[in-house]
């Protein structure tokens, strides 16, 4: 046998070689592993991991801007922002028939609220210029109705725009793309309209707008296109196409559906006034002139952002870079300051209270400790919120402390202590919540330390702080430390507690992520905010592991 | 995330319970109200909800206290896909913000809501209260000072001027404010020396911001901030404040259940409004049953009815007149009313358009400022 292995791999009793039937083995092993935990990992993953991830992202995402405005956005790119002048004429007019759709759509509001962080006014500059888009339109509408009436007709227009043979299939397919970025719907573009090539190529702004039109009725309002009368930017598309060079001579030559209308309106195109799109915004609000405004729109046009990080660490984006923000909007770094410092202070002060009480629960009889470790789970086991309002009632100046001082005599009635709504308050209310945290570990540690060593230590000569210090201490870091970790990172993105007894400079940077969470609704700038207290954990956990190492954690 | 998880879980439960009752009829027999809890939802519940669930037999109503965060809660339903809330009840601010975003479904006034008795058209009984395409108005009240009456120092009258509430030589004592820029401001600039019609414009610059600032500075030592509108009566109730800042209801139950030394100093109330938002893209048949309930909610008695247990004035023109007594206490109601002639002497209505522009702006200057 020793003979036959030495010189070919060793074979188990099927014939294969062991390594190979042992890796199965393994494998299927792990796969049954793998198997037992799935149910927990695909829990995790789903609910715990994938939100976190989707929730970061908003801090650089920022696709409302070139989604709402994608042809002013392509334009806007030419325009030199140090210029002084207002862009020109091309940018006022792609942003009339950007606006128009998506005020149809309702979402130019959406954009103007996004773009009101970061430049104060857009958000009604977006709204009430919403609400007046139809008077830009309507001056290129009327002439036209005036002229003949088959302009009213929504039939015309289908019969027209979809013209004779080949239809346009690209034109459709990138409106309905566009529709669906604008609205996150998903869409297809079975709208049974499409518009026709020699159309398309003779009125190419027309069918843009026509088709998107034509897509808005279908899908959002679920009408019919033929029976809809089509938008007032239409009819402005229209206007611009016929006005523009050469036209005249394509539709002479034209034959498709209702060809005589169109070169009616053709001979006829003096009658529309000069196309004059900044001044007609101008009009509807001279904030539109405003170069701020248009330096905004263009910083924040990428689909992607830094933006919202630079305002989580007091900087704003500008069109060069970044630079600080004036000094009183400057909130947020002053914050993650005082939120670490704070953490810090807690996680010294429930190390200095819970030390000798996790010492005396691991020394004495099991009875009594059994008896004492209730009393520290019983708070343990309160809601939050009784207990931070308890010690409301404790700390205010009407409240028990201030109370038995001043019958004391140790406090005059007209000074009362301030011991609550500001810093002090956090640090006691926190330090009480968060004992436990701090105890269980180190009491759990304490309890594996072998009394004999403090015994052997003081029979040899040891004094009672020497054998402490040297024996004892060294024994229970590991507790200490495994406390600590627990304690610093559930501070540092604690809330609820700072929010009702912090007054202004006892709260943490986690009240402001919840402020832009749940009240000014700007969750990317939460986001980042959040990410940059994920990422500052993360180092601190790193240091950590550097300094003490992770191993001499223990948590019994 | 978490409010994702969790929401997605409830809302899955509520979807599994609706499938089972609703059928037949197009209406959907569960309806979820939305509102701030506490003495405001129960006058709801006894003005509009009970009566409503008499007249129509099997149709279960249950309460969401969730209007504090309404509208981060309804976008991110919305982002999930799934809303679970009816009829949602928040502040005009943010229904003008839930209707910004797409979040709020728009009303034709004349024809989703009922008109008054006399024939005027709801849009004209509401008015200029109407101040966005979603929001349903269901009663005005105001944001105004409460202050202790035993603690007005001797010799010296009570408090009946705003200014006083920055006059901290004349009236020592904590003073108790909301924790953010709006209605501080203004109340800054007006004791600054600002005309009450140039506030908005002195605060648009950031020279007025700044103004505004270093007047709220003199008192800033002497403030405790608020965030929670039950703060202000607690803090007053236990002699914490002398005088501070809340909803005029809370400080009407302090002062007329509670029987505190407490007194209501009117001057420069902010008016703001209240009212129903309905949550956009509802499947028709709950849509069907919530729009029938807003019609009989919103009329003009059901609104003079809940002025029996609160005092907030309905929104209505038409309610006004039918406004009677508590119906527990059994005192007349109209004049506690933030609307009463001799209470809106002198008031300030919120101006929405300024604050949609201008909150997060002057927001991070207020914060920082507060922080510092």
């Amino acid at each position: 046998m020793a003979d036959e292995t030495a010189n070919g791999p060793v074979l188990s009793a099927d014939g294969t070689p062991l390594k190979r039937s042992l890796n199965k083995a393994l494998r299927a092993q792990k796969m049954r592993a793998l198997m037992l935990i799935a149910p927990l990992l695909i829990f995790v993953l789903v609910t715990f991991i994938a939100p976190i991830a989707s929730m970061l992202f908003r801090s650089v995402e920022n696709q409302i801007v070139s989604n709402t405005l994608p042809l002013t956005v392509t334009s806007l790119k030419e325009w030199d922002s140090k210029s002084g002048e207002m862009p020109d004429e091309q940018v006022y007019e792609d942003l009339f028939f950007d606006l128009f759709l998506a005020a149809e759509a309702k979402e130019h509001t959406k954009l103007g609220t996004r773009l009101n962080y970061e430049k104060t006014g857009v958000s009604s500059l977006f709204r009430q210029s919403g609400r007046k888009l139809d008077d830009i339109g309507e001056v290129y509408q009327d002439p036209l109705e005036d002229l003949n009436e088959a302009w009213e007709d929504g039939s015309v227009w289908y019969e027209l725009m979809s013209g004779e043979g080949a239809g346009n299939d690209d034109l459709l397919e990138s409106t309905v793309e566009r529709f669906n970025q604008l609205t996150r719907s998903d869409s297809g573009t079975d709208i049974g309209f499409v518009p026709g090539v020699a159309i398309t190529s003779i009125l190419p702004k027309t069918a843009r707008a026509y088709t998107a039109f034509a897509v808005f009725t279908v899908v959002a309002d679920e009408d019919v296109v033929a029976e809809e009368d089509p938008w007032e930017a239409v009819y402005a598309a229209l206007a611009l196409d016929l006005m523009a060079d050469g036209t005249a001579d394509a539709i002479s030559g034209y034959s498709g559906p209702q060809a005589e209308l169109l070169k009616e309106a053709a001979a006829n195109v003096d009658m529309f006034p000069q196309p004059d799109f900044r001044a007609a915004f101008l009009d509807l609000d001279e904030d539109w002139g405003d170069i701020e405004n248009w330096t905004t729109f263009q910083t924040y046009s990428p689909r992607y952002t830094n933006g919202y990080f630079l305002n989580a660490v007091d900087l704003q984006k500008t069109p060069d870079g970044f630079e600080a923000r004036p000094e009183n909007q400057q909130i947020y770094i002053l914050l993650f300051k005082r939120t670490i410092f704070m953490s810090l202070v807690i996680t010294a002060s429930c190390i200095i209270l819970g030390y000798p009480v996790a010492w005396i629960l691991a020394n004495l009889p099991m009875r009594t400790a059994n008896l004492l470790m209730i009393l520290v789970l019983l708070p343990f086991w309160t809601s939050l919120l009784v207990r931070t309002s308890a010690w409301k009632v404790m700390l205010q100046q009407q409240g028990v402390i201030n109370d038995v001082l001043v019958w004391l005599g140790m406090v005059a009635d007209d000074g009362r202590l301030v011991m609550i709504n500001n810093q002090f308050g956090t640090i006691v209310a926190m330090t009480h919540i968060l004992l436990p945290f701090m105890i269980l570990p180190m009491y759990s540690v304490m309890q594996t330390i072998n009394p004999t060593y403090l015994r052997a230590a003081k029979s040899l000569g040891a004094t009672n702080w020497t054998a402490f210090w040297r024996v004892y201490f060294p024994q229970s870091v590991p507790g200490i430390g495994a406390g600590s970790i627990l304690v610093f990172i559930l501070s540092i993105g604690y809330y609820i507690t700072p929010e009702i007894v912090g007054g202004t400079t006892g709260t943490f940077i986690s009240n402001r992520i919840a402020y832009h969470i749940s009240s000014s609704l700007n969750w990317g700038l939460a986001a980042a905010l959040g990410t940059i207290l994920f990422a500052v954990v993360l180092i601190l956990y790193w240091a950590y592991d550097r300094i003490v190492g992770i191993d001499n954690v223990k948590l019994g | 995330m978490k409010l994702t998880t969790t929401l997605m879980a409830t809302s899955a439960l509520t979807v599994a319970a609706g499938m089972a009752s609703a059928a037949g009829h197009g209406m959907a027999d569960d309806m979820t109200l939305v509102s701030w809890g506490g003495a405001y939802q129960s006058s709801q519940q006894r003005a509009y909800a009970e009566p409503y669930m008499e007249m129509n037999e099997g149709v279960s109503i249950s309460w969401d206290e969730s209007s504090a965060e309404a509208v981060a809660k309804l976008r991110a339903m919305n982002e999930a896909g799934n809303v679970t809330w009816d009829l949602v009840d928040v502040v005009a601010a943010d229904a003008i913000r839930l209707c910004d975003e797409g979040l709020a479904m728009e009303i034709d006034p004349d024809e989703d809501l009922a008109a008054a008795p006399d024939g005027t058209s709801a849009e004209d009984d509401f008015g200029d209260l109407l101040v966005s395409d979603c929001f349903i108005p269901q009663i005005v009240y105001s944001t105004t000072f409460g202050y202790r009456t035993d603690m007005v120092p001797e010799g010296v009258d009570a408090p009946s001027d705003i200014c006083s509430v920055f006059d901290l030589e004349t009236y020592p004592g904590k003073r108790a404010l909301e924790k953010r820029p709006i209605n501080n401001m203004e109340w800054a600039l007006l004791c600054d020396g600002v005309a009450k019609d140039d506030v908005y414009d002195v605060l648009e610059t950031p020279e007025g911001q700044e103004q505004a600032l270093a007047k709220l500075d003199t008192i800033k030592d002497d403030v405790i901030w608020w965030s929670a509108g039950a703060d202000t009566p607690q803090l007053l109730a236990d002699g914490e404040i002398f005088m501070g800042s809340t909803y005029n209801g809370r400080l009407f139950s302090v002062i007329e259940e509670q029987n505190q030394p407490v007194a209501m100093m009117w001057d420069a109330q902010v008016f703001d409004l209240d009212g129903w938002i309905i949550p956009a893209g509802l499947p028709e048949d709950r849509l069907a049953r919530v729009k029938d309930f807003v019609m009989f909610a919103t009329d003009t008695q059901r609104l003079a009815d809940q002025a029996k247990y609160i005092s907030y004035g309905p929104a209505r023109a038409s309610s006004a007149p039918l406004v009677g007594k508590h119906a527990d206490l059994g005192i007349e109601m109209a004049q506690h009313m933030p609307t009463d002639p001799n209470n809106a002497a002198n008031t300030f209505l919120y101006n929405y358009e300024f604050w949609a522009d201008y909150r997060d702006d002057i927001d991070a200057k207020f914060q920082a400022w507060l922080a510092k």
